[in-house]
């Protein structure tokens, strides 16, 4: 079972109330790009054993869009932050580095 | 002209919590900039009420304000006052991005009333609904089972819930299965 607080409505909400969006701060490459970069904005995807960026979508609820930081193998979430964001942010780096040290 | 009904036409089942059908409401869904002032006074000169802060909704019998998302409102008017709100909104916004939808008939409104109404609405949505997470004048937006739902508390003895219509008797079913079952006396408090 996944807890993770909204960023945008504050609540901490149900993993059954949410809609997973997959691997967080991909770069688009639309019209215009090669194949090879097409084809990996499209289809490649990091799936790590450990931390993970993600997007999720609080999708019964607000219906906001936000991202999370959380380890695929222990389920420890890190934080939850704003899907206007290009990179984790430092508050969610430090949370990381303090689960791990 | 057609007859307008509420989905649930008046339904209402007894017990030591009452679930009803709040029959027709006015409901309006705006969204646009929470922050712009012109919102919150066009809003406020259809409700005469302020505009609730995040989670909350803000009510004077049928009239209210319910906050849904950082950019979405719910206005709720008398059923018949929906069109003139409509107008008045649409000439304070205009020129401004912003949506205003009637929705008055594509939702419907029920109301718990009774002793455990907060275990009635704990037992169906995946939510934590204890007494010091969920007050009174707080919305929350889950689930009821397999449907999407919105409810506040009014009072500690009084819930409104709002569905889509479409789903309106599975809620109101789910809802009077639950308050027939009885309480569970999970909450050490507000139950
Ligand atoms: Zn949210």
């Amino acid at each position: 079972m996944l807890i993770l607080n909204c960023p945008y409505c504050g609540r901490d909400v149900d993993e059954t109330d949410l809609h997973a969006g997959g691997e967080a701060h991909l770069k688009r490459f639309g019209p215009g790009s090669s194949d090879d970069e097409f084809e990996h904005y499209l289809f490649m995807r990091e799936n790590p054993k450990g931390v993970h960026f993600e997007r999720w979508r609080h999708v019964y609820g607000c219906g906001k869009w936000f991202l999370a930081a959380r380890n695929t193998a222990t389920l420890q979430v890190y934080g939850t932050y704003s899907a206007q964001t290009t990179e984790p942010p430092q508050h969610i780096l430090d949370a990381i580095k303090e689960a791990q040290a | 002209m057609s007859e307008r009904v509420s989905a649930l036409r008046n339904r209402e089942t007894g017990g030591s919590v009452q679930v009803r059908d709040a029959g027709l409401r006015g409901m309006i869904t705006l969204r646009g900039d929470l922050s712009n002032g012109k919102l919150a006074s066009v809003v406020k000169s259809v409700t005469g009420l302020k505009l609730p802060a995040c989670n909350g909704v803000v009510q004077d019998g049928d009239t209210g304000i319910a906050w849904m998302s950082p950019d979405e409102l719910l206005v709720m008017v008398a059923y018949d006052d929906v069109p003139e709100a409509l107008d008045k909104i649409a000439k304070a916004l205009s020129g401004q991005h912003h949506l205003a939808v009637n929705v008055s008939d594509a939702r419907s409104v029920m109301l718990l009333q009774g002793s455990f109404v907060r275990e009635v609405v704990a037992k169906l949505a995946p939510v934590d609904l204890h007494p010091d997470v969920w007050q009174p004048g707080q919305i929350i937006r889950s689930r009821l089972g397999q449907v999407a739902a919105a409810f506040w508390l009014v009072d500690e003895a009084t819930v409104q819930v709002i569905c889509f219509r479409s789903v309106a008797d599975y809620a109101f079913d789910l809802l009077a299965a639950s308050a027939k079952a009885g309480p569970v006396g999970h909450f050490a408090r507000g139950t």
